[in-house]
């Protein structure tokens, strides 16, 4: 393997895609044009930047003789700024709006909840007294910042409840985490697509590659360039080269274009590094699709066509389109989706095992179809 | 490390090339000396760019065996590609690259040091006519800029063997001229150069010797002259005609 040639090659690859208009067009307008279309579309351009607030339900079922508690309770949700408050009479009703996202979260204010505060404020020092009782707590799993953010919430709520306004600052046998203060965008139906965008431009790659190969194979490129000394593991390499810096311009240009239609995204930078590597193993993957339909067929046209085999799957199955059911995990883009989704739009740290699987299931497919692109392209797809 | 020098610039023995029930080189058995210009006639579809791919490793043979600069074409054909240059029949070049690039890739893929790439290329270029068009892109080069630029991708990193299919097809008489003055550099230096040409009197006026093929098979084999003398021909292309018929041959 020479670095030279590999580099000569991975040169004509790129200047290739950026001096020839089809090529351009597909791997790095359309991006662009699908990004600011859909964020004009579903977005909420410019009213993205208030601050969050959480719907969260209370469920009063205290029956207590004074109920100047389950009130209090109330207000002081209110009273967050965050926290907007609608009240259930009972537990279906709240849990049914929680699963359709009506509300984010819901509080279940339990029978004796009165009766427990007061037993509390009556013999603070002696817990034998103390009517002990439980809050139902229920919080939307599809989101990991509301999971995060409502209950130290509601908890402070209540300690807020039973103790006053110097709840945080008196020293009580209680800890209480202090809410993390949280500024966050409203997420709009943009902002749930977005993380399937990213996906959706490096899956073209597959027709990139189908045609660059087929292309050059019907003009007497490739027989050319094995005239030299060129092997073609050298072609094969400069090809999955020049497509991952494709896919990694393709993922800068998502970002940013998405940012500027008002997508928030809640990731660090090591969350971003990990997206750009878990989209280069999705690129790999797609330039094995592309030498798998380049050595089925003869002709740059048919390739096109026939590279849709692997696209369109990918595209509804895996990327922005929702509601994918279990069919989604069958094709590489899914993981790409739900990983860069978990960081994204709910801000899961690196070390979340979800998004580790995620990384790992491309990386092996990446690999799998890269090993089975070359095998059968060099077995059917040459002169 | 280089095998010894046998003088053979080529040696053919016994090559046969099948595709199902058509034989295209049936035999075939020649050896070409280094130095020297060898005109490699025949009709269409006589076997000639056959032979050639089997040369220049794109093509395994049926049977027989080939070596090219003291390399077996078949067991190292590596060493073979560092030291052939090959400019096709069909002239392949990537349209969406300049003259000068197209050039400098093939350099590259050669493993030349940048520096002889860049005056090589440049000289070439200007030897065939395309200095000023350089910088253009091939895609919109006229049919005989862009045999020119073939030529000059197949001649940039001075082979030490270079096999010219219908190197002149299309070209006016000013560029047909300036190839032929390519060819006489090679030589001049001591290359070797293997010519395939529909136009005889080229093959006439460069080649030391001549080998004329027919369905896969040596037919003749001598210089030039001694084969007008032998057939009694004023030209070669007598010889030719004499040799393989009149009738109009295709493509297999």
């Amino acid at each position: 393997m020479r670095a030279q040639r590999v580099t000569a090659l991975v040169t004509k690859e790129l200047k290739k895609l950026v001096r020839e208009p089809a090529n351009l067009f597909m791997a790095l307008i359309f991006p662009i044009v699908m990004t600011v279309a859909f964020g004009a579309a579903f977005g909420g351009l410019g009213s993205g930047s208030m601050d969050a607030t959480y719907t969260v339900g209370i469920v009063d079922l205290d029956a207590s003789a004074n109920p100047v508690w389950a009130e209090a309770f109330r207000e002081g949700i209110s009273d967050t700024g965050v926290l907007i408050v609608r009240e259930y009479g009972e537990n279906e009703t709240a849990h049914a709006d929680l699963l359709q996202g009506k509300i984010n979260a819901f509080v279940i204010l339990p029978e004796d909840f009165g009766d427990s505060v007061d037993s509390f404020l009556a013999h603070p020092a002696d817990p034998a007294l103390w009517i002990n009782s439980t809050l139902g707590l229920a919080v939307d799993q599809g989101s990991m910042i509301i999971g995060a953010v409502v209950p130290p919430l509601i908890q402070q709520v209540l300690a807020v409840t039973l103790f006053g306004e110097q709840a945080l600052t008196l020293a009580l046998p209680l800890s209480i985490a202090a809410p993390t203060q949280v500024t966050s965008s409203h997420l709009s139906q943009f902002d749930y697509m977005a993380p399937g965008l990213f996906a959706f431009s490096a899956i073209f790659i597959t027709m990139l590659v189908a045609q660059a190969f087929s292309t050059e194979r019907e003009q007497g490129l490739l027989r050319r360039i094995s005239m030299t000394p060129t092997s073609s593991s050298e072609v094969i390499v400069s090809q999955v080269i020049s497509n991952m810096i494709t896919g990694a311009t393709q993922t800068a240009i998502v970002y940013l274009f998405s940012g500027l239609m008002g997508f928030r995204s809640q990731a660090t930078v090591a969350g971003i590094a990990y997206a750009f590597v878990i989209i280069l193993f999705l690129v790999l993957c797609n330039v094995g699709f592309g030498l798998i339909t380049a050595s089925l067929v003869k002709s740059s046209g048919a390739a096109t066509g026939l590279s849709f085999l692997f696209i369109l799957p990918q595209m509804f199955l895996g990327t922005f389109v929702p509601n994918t059911g279990g069919i989604g995990r069958f094709v590489p883009s899914y993981y790409v989706t739900d990983a860069l989704t978990s960081l994204f739009l709910r801000g899961a740290p690196l070390s979340s095992p979800v998004i580790l699987m995620d990384l790992l299931v491309v990386a092996v497919v990446g690999v799998v179809t890269m090993v089975v692109g070359i095998v059968v392209f060099q077995r059917f797809g040459g002169d | 490390m280089l095998p010894q020098s046998t003088g053979q610039a080529i040696s053919i023995k016994n090559l046969v090339k099948r595709y199902e029930d058509v034989t295209a080189v049936d035999d075939l058995s020649f050896s070409v000396e280094a130095g020297e210009v060898f005109g490699l006639l025949g009709p269409n579809g006589a076997g000639k760019s056959t032979t050639i791919n089997i040369l220049s490793g794109l093509l395994e043979p049926t049977s027989g065996s080939a070596t090219v600069m003291g390399f077996d074409v078949q067991k190292e054909p590596g060493k073979v590609k560092e030291r052939i240059g090959v400019c096709p029949q069909e002239p392949a070049f990537f349209p969406y690259l300049t003259g000068k690039e197209n050039v400098e890739l093939m350099g590259n893929l050669q493993d030349m040091p940048k520096e002889k790439l860049r005056e090589r290329t440049d000289w070439l270029l200007d030897q065939v006519g395309l200095g000023e068009a350089s910088s253009r892109r091939a895609g919109k080069y006229s049919g005989g800029m862009v045999r020119r630029t073939s030529l000059a991708m197949a001649l940039v990193h001075d082979p030490e063997l270079a096999f010219l299919d219908e190197p002149t097809v299309g070209l006016d008489p000013q560029s047909r001229r300036a190839t032929w003055g390519l060819i006489e550099d090679l030589k001049g230096r001591g290359r070797t150069v293997i010519l395939t040409t529909h136009y005889i009197e080229e093959a006439e006026a460069l080649s030391d010797r001549v080998g004329i093929i027919d369905h896969g098979r040596l037919i003749a084999l001598d210089t030039p002259q001694a084969l007008m003398e032998e057939h009694g021909a004023e030209n070669l292309e007598e010889v030719f005609i004499k040799l393989t018929g009149r009738k109009i041959r295709e493509e297999v």
